[in-house]
C-alpha cells in the first residue's frame, strides 16, 4: 500500500526536478523547500498535472505515470488535492463543490449531496452548504477545499501550501484542525509548504527539497536537531557550520567562514557543527575561563523578535546570536560594534555530514 | 472651500476642450446622430401603425428573427467548441488559425456570398455533390440565409468567447480533474459557468449581426418574398417603390439595435475593466 514515486521532470527553462519519495498509508509527508526548488511541481507531477519526462509513480501494483508507456491522465487517480487558494468553483455553493468529485465519479444526486453535507458539518461548515464561496472567510473557504478533496475518498491527499493564503490568527487554528483531519484521514498525504512551522506540526517525515534535489529528509524533531544545508539551519534557527574534525576540535570550511570551534564530542573527518543562537554570548573584552570558543565579531544586523533580540554577526566565523533587549542596551549594540562571541562548548551538536 | 475650489478648477479644466479637437467631434457626432433622427422625423407617424402590420412587414420581420435566431444557434454550437480550441487547443499554428477565423469579420459581405456560392451553389464544390446525391440545393433558400448570415456573424462570436476564456483562470480546470471531472463535464460544469458573460456578449453581438446582414445574403439566397427577403433587403427594395415602407422597416431595425446595445451596456460597452 505504499505510495512510490520517483520523479524527473525536465522544464525547458533547464530546470530539473528529480526527487524519490515514499509515503506509506497514513503517513503525511511535508515536501519543505524555498520557493522555486520544485516542490509544487513534485505535486502537480502526482496528481498528472504534469507528465513525468522520466521514472515512475505507483501505489502498489498500480502505475499511475512511467513515460515512455504509461500515464494515467489525472481525472482517474485516485487523488484530492487542496490547492494554495482553493480554487472552489464561485458559482457553485459549498455544498455543489464538496458534492462534485462525487457527481463527476458517478454518484447519484441524492447520495452526493448527503455525503457533501456531512463533511460539511465535519468540517464544521454545516450552516454554510448553501454560501457561494465568495461569501466565505479565508479559513471557511479552505475548510470546505479540504471537505471537497476528501469527499472523494481519494488514496493520496496533496496539500499545496494549504494555509498559506491565511492570516496569521486563522492559521493556528486552522493548522491544528487541519492536524486533525490529517490525523483521521487512512490513505497517503503530501504536503507542500515552504513554512517549517506547519511541516513540524502536520507531518511525520520531512523531505527537503532545494533546486529539485532532495538535500535532506528525516522525522522533523532530527532535522530540527541535525540540519545539513544553510536553507535547512535557517529554517529550524540553527547556526550551522561544516568542517573537518580531529578529537574534539573542528576546522571549519571557508565556505563557513573559516576559524575553529571546540565541540562537545570528539569525532574525526567531515562533520556538521550546530548550536542555536541562545547559546551564543556576547561580551565587550575576550571571555577568560570555562571550555569555551571565543572570536572577535563584528555586528551587521540588530533585529527585534518577540521577546529577544537577533544580532546578526560577521567574523570567523559569522554568527547569529539570540540576547536580551537589556543585553543591547548594555553593550550599545548598532552596526559596526566589535565584539567577542562566546559559544560553550557543551552547547554544540556535531555530526557526519 | 479648498475642496470646491479645487473642484471647479478640475471643472474647468476639463471644459477647456481645444477647439481643433471640439469642432471635428461635434461634426462627427453629429454624422452619426442625425441621419438617425432623419428616420425619426421623415417617418409616415399617421399611416405607421398600417405599415407596421402590413403582410409584407411581418413576414419580412419574422423571416429576419427566425433565420438571424437560427444563424445565431448554428453559431453557438459551432462556435464556442471552435473557441475553446483556439483558447486551450495545444495545436500548432493557432494563430493563423485565429486569424483565418477572423477574415470573414473584415471581408466584404458580398464576397463572402460570392465565395458561399462558388463552394455551395449548384455548381459549387460540395453544392454540387450535395445536388447530385441528396437533391439539396441550398441557394436561393432559407436555408441559404441562414447559412449566409452564421458565415458573416460567427467571428463575433468566436471572438467574444475566446477572449473570455482566455480570461478564465485554466487551473479551475485543473481542480474538477483532480475531482475526477472529465474534460467534457469540467467543460460544461466548470468553464461554461465562468465564462457565461462572455458567452452571452457574443451572442447578442452574433445574432445583431445576422440581423442585419445584408451582401452575403442578397448574393448567396437571393430575394424571394417569405422565403429569403430578410429586414434589410426588403429595406433596399422598398426604397425603390414604397419608400414609407422602407423608413418603417429601417425604424423596426433601429429599435432592434438600440435594444440590443442596451441589453450589452453593462457587459461589453462600458466594461473594459
Amino acid at each position: 500500500m505504499t505510495l512510490y514515486a520517483d520523479l524527473v521532470v525536465a522544464r525547458d527553462t533547464g530546470f530539473r526536478l528529480a526527487a524519490h519519495l515514499t509515503i506509506e498509508p497514513g503517513q503525511v509527508v511535508a515536501l519543505l523547500g524555498p520557493n522555486g526548488a520544485g516542490k509544487t511541481t513534485a505535486l502537480r507531477a502526482l496528481a498528472g498535472l504534469v507528465p513525468l519526462t522520466d521514472g515512475t509513480v505507483r501505489l502498489d501494483d498500480d502505475s499511475w505515470d512511467a513515460p515512455p508507456g504509461v500515464f494515467v491522465p489525472t481525472e482517474h487517480r485516485p487523488v484530492g488535492v487542496v490547492f494554495q487558494d482553493y480554487l472552489l468553483f464561485n458559482h457553485m455553493t459549498a455544498l455543489d463543490n464538496v458534492a462534485f468529485g462525487l457527481r463527476a465519479r458517478g454518484t447519484d444526486r441524492a447520495t452526493a449531496r448527503t455525503a457533501a453535507r456531512q463533511w460539511l458539518d465535519k468540517v464544521g461548515l454545516g450552516d454554510h452548504a448553501l454560501t457561494k464561496p465568495r461569501a466565505l472567510s479565508g479559513g471557511q473557504a479552505q475548510r470546505v477545499a479540504l471537505a471537497r478533496a476528501l469527499a472523494t475518498d481519494p488514496r493520496l491527499l496533496l496539500l499545496d501550501e494549504p494555509l498559506a493564503a491565511l492570516d496569521a490568527s486563522t492559521r493556528v487554528h486552522i493548522r491544528a484542525e487541519l492536524g486533525r483531519h490529517l490525523a483521521d484521514y487512512p490513505g497517503h498525504t503530501l504536503l507542500v509548504t515552504h513554512d517549517p512551522l506547519d511541516a513540524m506540526v502536520l507531518a511525520d517525515h520531512l523531505v527537503i527539497i532545494e533546486h529539485g534535489e532532495i538535500v535532506q529528509q528525516g522525522p522533523p524533531a532530527q532535522v530540527a536537531r541535525q540540519p545539513r544545508t544553510d536553507y535547512v539551519a535557517q529554517l529550524v534557527g540553527l547556526n550551522l557550520y561544516r568542517g573537518t574534525a580531529r578529537d574534539n576540535v573542528v576546522t571549519l570550511d571557508d565556505a563557513s567562514g573559516g576559524g575553529e570551534l571546540t565541540v562537545a564530542e570528539p569525532a574525526t573527518g567531515q562533520v556538521h557543527v550546530a548550536f542555536p543562537p541562545t547559546a551564543v554570548s556576547l561580551h565587550p573584552r575576550p571571555p577568560a575561563g570555562g571550555p569555551r570558543n571565543s572570536w572577535p565579531v563584528t555586528v551587521v544586523h540588530v533585529e527585534q523578535h518577540a521577546h529577544t533580540v537577533r544580532v546578526r554577526l560577521d567574523g570567523m566565523p559569522p554568527v547569529l546570536a539570540d540576547v536580551t533587549p537589556a543585553t543591547v542596551a548594555e553593550l550599545h549594540l548598532s552596526p559596526g560594534t566589535p565584539l567577542w562571541a562566546g559559544v560553550k562548548a557543551t552547547e554544540t551538536t556535531t555530526y557526519p555530514s | 472651500m479648498t475642496t470646491r475650489s479645487a473642484g471647479r478648477r478640475r471643472a474647468r479644466r476639463r471644459g477647456r476642450l481645444p477647439l481643433v479637437l471640439a469642432v471635428p467631434a461635434l461634426i462627427g457626432l453629429a454624422f452619426l446622430v442625425v441621419p438617425l433622427a432623419g428616420l425619426l422625423v421623415r417617418a409616415p407617424w399617421s399611416t405607421l401603425a398600417d405599415q407596421l402590420f402590413s403582410e409584407e412587414v411581418g413576414q419580412a420581420l419574422l423571416l429576419s428573427v427566425v433565420c438571424a435566431s437560427l444563424a445565431t444557434l448554428v453559431c453557438l454550437v459551432l462556435g464556442v467548441p471552435l473557441a475553446w480550441l483556439l483558447a486551450r487547443g495545444d495545436l500548432p499554428g493557432r494563430g493563423v488559425l485565429r486569424a483565418l477565423v477572423t477574415v470573414p469579420l473584415v471581408l466584404p459581405p458580398v464576397v463572402g456570398g460570392v465565395a458561399l456560392l462558388l463552394v455551395l451553389g449548384r455548381r459549387g464544390i460540395i453544392g454540387q455533390h450535395l445536388d447530385a446525391w441528396f437533391g439539396i440545393s441550398l441557394p436561393f433558400t432559407t436555408a441559404g440565409v441562414v447559412i449566409a448570415e452564421a458565415f458573416v456573424a460567427m467571428p463575433f462570436l468566436v471572438i467574444a468567447v475566446e477572449g473570455a476564456l482566455r480570461g478564465a483562470d485554466p487551473r479551475y480546470e485543473e481542480a474538477a480533474a483532480t475531482l475526477g471531472a472529465s474534460r467534457w463535464l469540467t467543460f460544461r460544469r466548470v468553464t461554461l459557468p465562468a465564462i457565461a458573460p462572455g458567452v452571452v456578449a457574443g451572442t447578442v453581438l452574433c445574432w445583431a449581426r445576422a440581423l442585419g446582414e445584408f451582401g452575403a445574403t442578397i448574393t448567396f439566397a437571393g430575394n424571394f418574398p417569405g422565403k429569403t427577403t430578410t429586414m434589410p433587403l426588403a429595406v433596399y427594395l422598398a426604397l425603390e417603390t414604397d419608400p414609407g415602407a422602407a423608413i418603417v422597416l429601417s425604424i423596426v431595425l433601429l429599435l432592434l439595435s438600440v435594444t440590443v446595445l442596451v441589453s450589452l451596456r453593462d457587459r461589453w460597452i462600458s466594461s473594459p475593466a
